[in-house]
């Protein structure tokens, strides 16, 4: 079947299989492989990407199918002009990241999360991202991450 | 040249790390990113059984299924002379597919290959498989009493593995018999999964020579180099191995896997690209378990606490082939540190290892080969003697340590600790956690029924393995290595025998040569797992990167350092003697003025070397004279509702001390990550096995590892004592906090349960344990 996806800004127009899963259309149709599996159970969170601007959505529990003409933003569209978004950043200085693998549905979850409360409180925060799993960093460097995320971008929107 | 700032030292520096920009971006570079021209995907068949015979496999339906190419058993493989695998220590070997019959849940039995992921997952759909069910064997207990005999194919016909065993075995039993108190404990740490959140995965290519292109998760990519040419009798020269990024290993990495035999021989076989990723069901179930160690503890002590003698008797369950990765001469690691912080006069530990019908492991899950079961049993072991001489644990503790002043230590079972201050831990430890406050607040929280627990640990590790004369897998010798080329303009790269898998080695190899030599280390470029451009190492597990590699680095660069000096001296006109390395730069004696940089030294090499060799390049190979031994002392503080058992960890501190730390950033970080593990363990993560062998875990939905919402909060702090025999006196850390965390978390809890008199829980300790432990207890004993 033809689906036409539109991902960080550029439509993809493919033929898939109706099984496709949006996780491997963007991996392996998109070229786009900063979106990870890590379980076949929706537990790790590994493969969030944002639907439509503000919605988290786990990808490997949506069919291509699903997303046909509407928009998904990846871990790759985060950073504009050579500039690296203030979530991306902020995990950067608070050493928010090890081996790196659920790094992007790290990202994209607090992405969702501060459109929808640009000052979540620790708590807020730790509830929001309890459907990604980290094996590295314990999660308080990743909790601090967001938060300071949250305050720069509160002082300094990014258009976008 | 132009203007350059000065140099300055990157020891001790938290520097952010030069890797993460890539994995920011969603650009880091997994196994699974990879895609090939004519790439292949392959499947693998899993018995549903645990034990059962084979009595036919076929294929033929599964080669109808559309974009299907072939199907692979163990019978073709074993036509091959690929049938088996030898397991790293050399105590087993282990079927790649099935030969026969089926010996666990979830065993590789044959191998599909398909132009599609979704058409590999058909194909092995599609094979059907007629098992005969044999019993099955779940218990290592049962397994001792040989009724059913499940490796025939071993020329011992017993389950049993191997005897181990360490230290005065005479000796202790009359000190046992001559203590004053004598506690003993049996005391389990159940079978758990690292369970990274890449699962392991490859993708096997040969070029139109006939040279192997593996690209595959491995902790130690020279040692499967090696392990590929032992089993396949592919020349080592034709065999390229690339670890590309790696989402985590924790030891699940260090094996190699029937699916990576399985992914060559198809790649060999159908001349193209092989691709295999595990599923996360996979992963649990069939790839390196950690622990399932029953032990038997038993202290004596004299009226005063003084320990006099301990022995440990442990019964491990391997499962189906013991393919843990233990150095050779060690199938049960490094056991022999369970006499911990403490001065016994005398020690005896034993392991007997039997085969059952679960998947197969023993592997070091975060942890130098079976540490963590060691730490775990003695620093449990001393809190119920605490109890039962009405003493203080923390008292109890600081009597037995082993003093400042005793090191170098030998231990009763025949470590020599290189370095510590256990007694200026703990105190750090104190008065950073408020232990007399604590104190209090628990009198008064008990007095209105309240349940509050504050636990100990006061561990200490063996890592870095290790020294040439003990120490070798597949009978290599376990040293490590580095190379170093420093560039005309005074930058570089390092290439090493070790690969991160989220340890941050781009950024601490580079801090080290950095030191080292006074140069910048964000132009110190760092390469590792390839293995036609890193030098020979054994790789990175057993927190042995810093202690050998790092070792190896830090001393080719003083190589470089030494070349470096007869081209200073040139420059600057005097002898070779006359120059001395002084604040990041050479300068003639007593002379500050007159001075050179290692940048210009740089430039110099290439361009003016005058009767020196030209360039500036050193390899070195490093073998360590001894294990290091990170020590720390850990508090945790708990609440337990005694209406529902729920355990809430309200304060936890580490104090580590992992000699000279390189970068304050990352050895925190290590320290968070390897404190939620051992809390996952703690009370979270378990492999059970039903009694007819049904793996239970199979998910992460039955596999519980903790998320964001129930990991604790981490306190940190550190002493340095440096490892008097390091070049840069550094000791490793990555496991530390996993090794000694679950003793805490347990004492803390048995400690709030001592008004019920609970003397032990196993782990996991969820909240049905603890509620049956209050409602069985007998109060008159609290």
């Amino acid at each position: 079947m033809r689906v036409s996806i539109k991902v960080n800004g550029v439509a993809h127009e493919r033929d898939v299989e109706p099984r496709t899963l949006l996780v491997y259309f963007l991996r392996e149709h998109c070229g786009l492989t900063g979106t990870h599996v890590g379980c076949d159970t929706s537990s790790c969170g590994c493969c969030v990407v944002v639907l439509d601007g503000d919605t988290a959505v786990k990808s490997c529990t949506m069919f291509a199918a699903q997303a046909d003409g509407r928009e998904v933003s990846t871990v790759e569209g985060l950073a504009q002009g050579g500039a690296l978004h203030p979530l991306q950043q902020a995990f950067w200085d608070n050493h928010g990241l090890q081996c790196g693998f659920c790094t992007p549905g790290m990202l994209m979850t607090s992405y969702a999360l501060l459109k929808h409360k640009p000052n979540p409180s620790e708590t807020e925060v730790r509830e929001e991202l309890a459907g990604n799993l980290c094996r590295c960093t314990g999660y308080n460097n990743i909790v601090k991450a967001v938060r300071q995320a949250a305050e720069t971008l509160q002082a300094a929107p990014v258009q976008k | 040249m132009s203007i350059e700032a000065t140099p300055k030292g990157s020891m001790g520096v938290a520097m952010k790390r030069k890797e993460d920009p890539r994995f920011l971006q969603g650009k880091g570079n997994y196994v699974d990113d990879l895609s090939f021209p004519g790439m292949l995907h392959m499947a693998i068949v899993r018995s549903p059984y645990p034990h059962a015979e084979i009595v036919n496999i076929d294929g033929s339906a599964a080669l109808k299924v559309p974009g299907v190419k072939a199907v692979i058993t163990g019978k073709d493989l074993e036509a091959a002379g690929l049938g088996w695998l030898p397991t790293f220590h050399g105590y087993d070997k282990q079927m790649v597919l099935a030969i026969g019959k089926v010996l666990f849940q979830y065993q590789e039995v044959a191998a599909v290959f398909a132009e599609s992921r979704a058409a590999a997952a058909d194909g092995a759909e599609a094979v059907e498989v007629e098992y005969k069910p044999l019993p099955v064997v779940a218990d290592p207990f049962v397994a001792k009493q040989d009724e059913v005999l499940l490796r025939p194919d071993r020329e011992a016909k017993t389950n049993h593995i191997y005897h181990w065993e360490v230290g005065d075995k005479d000796k202790t039993a009359q000190a046992l018999g001559a203590a004053e108190k004598v506690i003993k404990q049996r005391i389990w740490f159940p079978r758990c999964h690292p369970a990274p959140l890449e699962p392991c995965g490859c993708v096997a290519q040969f070029d139109t020579m006939g040279r192997l292109t593996f690209h595959v998760t491995s902790q130690a990519p020279h040692v499967y180099r090696t392990a590929i040419t032992i089993v396949t009798g592919i020349p080592e020269d034709k065999i390229r191995v690339i670890s590309p990024d790696i989402g985590g290993g924790f030891g699940n990495k260090v094996p190699v896997y029937p699916g990576y035999v399985c992914a060559i021989v198809g790649a060999l076989k159908l001349g193209r690209p092989v691709k295999w990723i595990e599923s996360r069901t996979e992963n649990l179930t069939s790839t390196g378990f950690a622990r399932d160690y029953h032990m038997d503890v038993e202290i004596g002590a004299r009226a005063d606490g003084t320990v006099t003698a301990l022995r440990v008797s442990t019964t491990a369950d391997h499962g189906a082939f013991d393919a843990a990765a233990d150095p050779t001469k060690y199938p049960a690691g490094m056991f022999g540190v369970v006499t911990g912080s403490y001065t016994f006069p005398v020690a005896h530990a034993e392991v007997d290892a039997y085969f059952t019908n679960k998947a197969p492991g023993g592997i070091a899950y975060r942890c130098s080969f079976r540490v963590t079961e060691a730490s775990y049993a003695i620093e449990r072991g001393m809190d119920i003697l605490a109890d039962e001489l009405g003493m203080d644990p923390v008292e109890l503790r600081r009597k037995n340590f082993v003093r400042k002043d005793q090191f170098p230590y030998a231990s009763a079972l025949g470590f020599t600790y290189d370095s510590g201050d256990y007694h200026r831990t703990l105190d750090v430890a104190l008065e950073k956690i408020g232990y007399q406050a604590l104190l209090k607040q628990q009198a008064e929280k008990r007095a209105k029924g309240e349940l509050m627990g504050i636990g100990f640990s006061t561990f200490t590790e063996v890592v870095g393995a290790g020294p040439s004369k003990h120490f070798d897998i597949l009978g290599i010798k376990m040293f490590d290595s580095a190379e170093i080329r420093i560039h005309p303009t005074g930058s570089g790269i390092v290439r090493a025998g070790t690969k991160s898998q989220g340890q941050g080695h781009e950024t601490t190899w580079a801090q080290i040569v950095a030191e080292e030599l006074g140069l910048d280390p964000q132009n110190i470029m760092v390469e590792e797992g390839d293995t036609d451009t890193a030098p020979y190492g054994l790789g990175t597990y057993a927190s042995r990167s810093t202690p050998v590699a790092g070792a190896a680095i830090a001393m080719a660069a003083r190589r470089i350092r030494e070349r470096a000096r007869k081209i200073a001296a040139h420059l600057m006109e005097v002898g070779e003697g006359d120059v001395e390395w002084k604040d990041y730069k050479f300068q003639v004696k007593g002379v500050p003025a007159k001075s050179v940089t290692m940048k210009e030294v740089a430039f110099a090499a290439y361009t003016n070397p005058g009767q020196n060799e030209p360039g500036l390049e050193a390899t070195q190979y490093y073998d360590p004279p001894n294990m290091t031994f990170p020590h720390g002392a850990y508090v945790a503080v708990v609440d337990v509702d005694r209406e529902t058992g729920e355990v809430k960890v309200r304060r936890f501190l580490a104090v580590d001390d992992c000699g000279t730390v390189i970068n304050p950033l990352i050895v925190e970080g290590q320290i968070h990550g390897g404190l939620t593990e051992g809390f996952a363990i703690a009370f979270m993560q378990e492999i059970q096995y039903d009694k007819d062998g049904n793996n239970l875990n199979t998910n992460f939905t039955d596999y519980l590892v903790p998320t964001s919402l129930e990991s604790p909060k981490w306190e940190t702090a550190n002493t340095v004592t440096p490892s008097p025999h390091h070049p840069i006196g550094a000791k490793g850390v990555g496991e530390s906090p996993n090794v000694g965390s679950p003793a805490a978390f347990v004492n803390a809890v048995i400690d709030a349960l001592s008004p019920f008199g609970v003397r032990h829980i196993d782990m996991p300790i969820t909240r049905d344990k603890v509620w049956r432990a209050i409602r069985d207890s007998d109060p008159a004993k609290g």
